[in-house]
């Protein structure tokens, strides 16, 4: 049973690397392994599918430490193995003791200095990596992002672009000819938070008080997937990560969209009256009203996103209503308050919010 | 000499008072072991129900916020109320009898240091019934073994909980502090004759680094602590990040402690392998003055690593090349440790005793530990695989793997000296092969959702991530390790009415507990000993080719 299950896992994990995120499209399924399939879909967080550099050094290096330690633990284990059956005791031990050797210091010092060998080679490639990803300069071409962690979600500020989004990271891709990396400036409105985008580049923490940088450069458009990697709060799981990969064109047309005030819709001005005479207000921004909160989620544009509750559920109006009457009900512990509107309100509001593109 | 401790026969208060005021070393050892393990199936069921959530994806089994209390409790617990414990247990037992003394040096430090950690671990359990106080906030402690400021503070964690937290671990670190202090003082001043510190076992060595380690590491958290109280309840700004605290100094304060302290737990199990493998073996320990050397350069390394737990923090680059040639240059001593045990058993005469077989394991485990580890030291690649599954599953083999199969070991060896009576060898094998089986199925493919990308500290997880098949394995592999578990317990229990009289020596070693009755009398020896090499009862044995003839 392990033995076949085996087989299925590590075709599934090394096929369909490059295979997109599979949580829209659903995933390609080979026939013959469909139950294995259905259990070890291949991940959309796969570090060994790297999309961008700082992923991609990381891989290189993770391969050659790897395959080293990968050696020593066959050398190891092997010599472990042979002794334990060559020296087994057999019948007639009993009455005599084997040779006693106490010690040599050659055999001590060959297998110390081995091992030293082999650190500063391990330490050397490591280097290697650590100052290329943390002390590179940044191009002129770069796109500069401002995240800031909250409980349980991420609010994302392009100050040079003036717009304000949150879970739902849009960045343009990157051309090896051309690049465009993007550059995050991180940082924590409450507790500790970690960003974590795995085919994209490996984790930096969100810490208040404290700044910190990183920077991304997916080199193929599509959907990247990650969530908060340190312990924040009750919460903590559904803290998802999305980060859409933009052709320039799709970038553009993005940016020119967040920039303009959402369109007045007139069948949701009811919705709009319910939004702006409730609490809803105190914590939330739309763009264009009075609504200037800033505990929650940027709504101005809501619409245009494709889940809510930071990556919980996708973004449809049933989900929306449900999640206004009760959050807690689809993120039990998130601090947005149930708020307790009737039925005709929370329709209007939620067709309201479904007008916000 | 196979009488028992002189024990007053009264009724269940008389026993009671005899433990509760005794200064005995050997029935402090036994209070520390049996409080151990208490706190160890309660734990171990906490994990139980961490890998029912687990086992598939969007599941309901427990809520978030009793998820976040168990992986809380289930830490704090292992860590401060098993592990410690059950090693300073073991020490407490064996340290004077094998250095042919009568006591430990400080008898009544002694009974204090175990009653103010039990006390501790109390405290921390009764958070379920008065952590909510007076703000209805929730029971126990949920802000995780390591508690990260801020969440530690008021504002995000209001109501008693941390606060019992922080005072069970305050109290934890009062005791071992006292009985690292008195380990070291037991070891350096109540030798016998003829005991010189070369010729001291290398258990008692390695008890003697640990408490060292202890000494330097406990202290920092302790105080850090303080602090913590300071900054809840008399203004004081620490750790306060909205007041311009640093969440980040409450890091070095705990990794400055909580790295050391992998080692104040590692050693012992080494402890034990260093006695167990070469009585099995049939041969005096490979390399006696490099193992002692090594243990000690382990010491002095794990004071200047911590900050491998931070390398996503954003120290700066020179920081974490620094600390990550510091961690991988740890991989050398316990390099020479695996090889001294392996050149110890070649040319041996193997006999797999069941204290032999789960010292086998742990030889193994530990090498995939010790390289998962320096995978982890290469700070990149941490940047990948820290706070993922993949470092729960590297630092599970670690303390499973390496340190609970050698105290597995260290009580099926040192039971008959306990008790007077084996413990059964069939049952012994069914612990082992279960436990192994269960072991490899839950570890081995933990470390995949890691490299998948599944976050540590999670209480479910989106179905499209490709990691509910390995979850499943996973918590399936729990099941056989609690079966094994419980099967090691019935063995306890059952071998003490039924098991074999063993006699004062039954696996024919070398060491001076082994030339007093079983169980020792309360004096432990009739008369002191005196010693001429590292391996006493091999000169009696053999008196025609004592080890005074090599050393």
């Amino acid at each position: 049973m392990v033995g076949s299950m085996n087989s299925g896992m590590v075709e599934r994990f090394f096929a369909g690397f490059d295979q997109q995120a599979g949580f829209e499209h659903g995933v390609r399924r080979l026939h013959a392994t469909q139950m294995l399939a259905t259990v070890f879909d291949p991940s959309s967080t796969n570090i060994f599918a790297p999309k961008g550099t700082p992923a991609q050094s990381i891989l290189g290096l993770s391969v050659l430490v790897l395959g080293i330690c990968a050696g020593i633990f066959l050398v190891v284990a092997g010599l472990l193995l042979y002794t334990i059956i060559r020296y087994r005791s057999r019948p007639g031990d009993e009455n005599h003791e084997p040779a006693q050797i106490y010690g040599s210091n050659q055999v001590e010092l060959s297998w110390t200095v081995i091992p030293i060998l082999i650190i500063v080679a391990l330490f050397l490639a490591s280097a290697r990596v650590i100052f290329v990803t943390q002390k590179i300069p940044k191009p002129a071409t770069a796109l500069d992002v401002v995240v800031i962690g909250h409980q349980f979600w991420w609010e994302y500020r392009y100050p040079k672009l003036g717009i304000v989004t949150a879970n739902e990271l849009h960045v343009p891709v990157s051309e090896p000819t051309h690049p465009t990396p993007t550059y995050l400036t991180m940082s924590s409105a409450d507790t500790d938070h970690s960003f974590w985008v795995p085919r994209l580049a490996g984790k930096t923490d969100l810490i208040p008080n404290k700044v910190n940088t990183m920077w991304i450069d997916p080199e193929q458009a599509g959907l990247y997937l990650g969530q908060c990697a340190q312990y924040c709060g009750v919460q903590h799981a559904k803290m998802l990560i999305r980060v859409y990969a933009d052709t320039p064109e799709q970038f553009s047309a993005w940016v020119a969209a967040q920039q303009h005030v959402a369109l007045q819709v007139p069948s949701a001005a009811a919705g709009r009256e319910v939004f702006l005479h409730n609490a809803c207000v105190n914590c939330h921004t739309v763009s264009g009203t009075e609504a200037k909160g800033i505990f929650g989620p940027d709504l101005s544009h809501v619409a245009s996103r494709a889940t809510i509750a930071s990556g919980s559920v996708p973004n449809t109006p049933e989900n929306l209503r449900a999640f206004i009457n009760n959050p807690s009900d689809i993120k039990p512990g998130v601090l947005m308050p149930a708020m307790h509107l009737n039925d005709r309100d929370l329709d209007a509001v939620t067709q309201y919010l479904s007008t916000l593109r | 000499m196979a009488t028992h401790t002189p024990r007053r026969h009264g009724g269940v208060f008389d026993v009671l008072q005899e433990w509760i005021t005794t200064v005995d070393h050997k029935k402090i050892g036994l209070m520390y072991i049996g409080y151990a393990l208490i706190f160890l199936v309660v734990a171990g069921a906490e994990a139980l129900l961490m890998r029912v959530q687990l086992a598939v994806p969007n599941n309901h089994f427990v809520s978030p916020q009793t998820f976040n209390r168990l992986f809380t409790m289930h830490g704090t617990t292992m860590v401060f109320f098993v592990g410690m414990p059950i090693l300073f247990g073991f020490g407490n037992y064996l340290i004077p009898l094998m250095i042919g003394a009568r006591d430990m040096a400080f008898p009544r430090l002694n009974a204090f240091s175990f009653w103010i950690s039990a006390f501790g671990g109390f405290l921390l359990y009764f958070s379920y019934l008065a952590g909510s106080g007076l703000y209805g906030a929730g029971t126990a402690p949920d802000v995780g073994w390591f508690a990260y400021a801020p969440l530690t503070s008021r504002v995000f964690s209001p109501g008693h909980s941390t606060d019992y937290w922080t005072l069970s671990v305050l109290l934890s670190g009062v005791g071992s502090i006292g009985t690292a202090l008195n380990i070291v003082a037991t070891a350096l001043t109540m030798r016998c004759r003829g005991m010189k510190l070369s010729r001291m076992p290398l258990l008692v060595w390695l008890y003697v680094v640990t408490s060292c380690i202890a000494f330097i590491a406990v202290s920092p958290l302790t105080a850090a602590q303080i602090m913590l109280v300071i900054d809840r309840y008399l203004g004081g700004h620490f750790f306060d990040t909205q007041a311009g605290g640093s969440a980040v100094l409450w890091m070095h304060f705990f990794w400055i402690f909580g790295h050391p302290e992998v080692y104040i737990l590692v050693l012992p199990a080494f402890a034990f392998a260093n006695e167990i493998i070469p009585v099995f073996s049939r041969k005096a320990i490979f390399g006696y003055p490099a193992m002692v050397a090594a243990t000690v350069a382990i010491g002095f390394i794990s004071m200047g690593v911590w900050a491998h737990h931070m390398f996503t923090v954003g120290l700066g680059p020179e920081a974490n090349a620094f600390f990550t040639f510091s961690t991988m240059v740890i991989a050398v001593p316990t390099g020479i440790k695996i090889f001294n045990w392996l050149a110890t058993m070649w040319g041996g005469s193997i006999r797999f005793a069941t204290p032999m077989i789960f010292s086998i394991g742990f030889l193994f485990q530990f090498l995939i530990a010790g390289l998962t580890g320096v995978m982890l030291a290469a700070s990149p690649f941490d940047w990948q695989l820290g706070n993922s599954y993949f470092v729960v599953a590297h630092f599970h083999y670690v303390l499973v793997g390496a340190i609970l199969f050698m105290i597995f070991a260290a009580f099926y060896f040192w039971y008959p000296k306990i008790t007077g009576r084996m413990m059964s060898e069939t049952l012994g094998k069914w612990h082992f092969w279960l436990f192994v089986i269960g072991f490899h199925m839950t570890f081995d493919f933990m470390h995949v959702p890691g490299l998948l990308g599944m976050p540590r500290r999670i209480y479910t997880y989106e179905a499209d991530r490709g990691w509910g098949g390995w979850n499943m394995i996973v918590s399936i592999g729990a099941i056989f390790q609690t079966a094994a578990t419980l099967i090691f317990v019935y063995n306890l229990i059952r071998s003490y009415y039924k098991g074999e009289e063993a006699g004062p020596d039954p696996w024919d070693a070398w060491t001076l507990e082994w030339s007093t009755s079983s169980p020792p009398p309360s004096y432990n020896f009739a008369e002191i000993p005196t010693v001429h090499s590292r391996r006493p009862l091999w000169d009696l044995k053999h008196p025609d080719d004592p080890d005074t003839n090599y050393e």
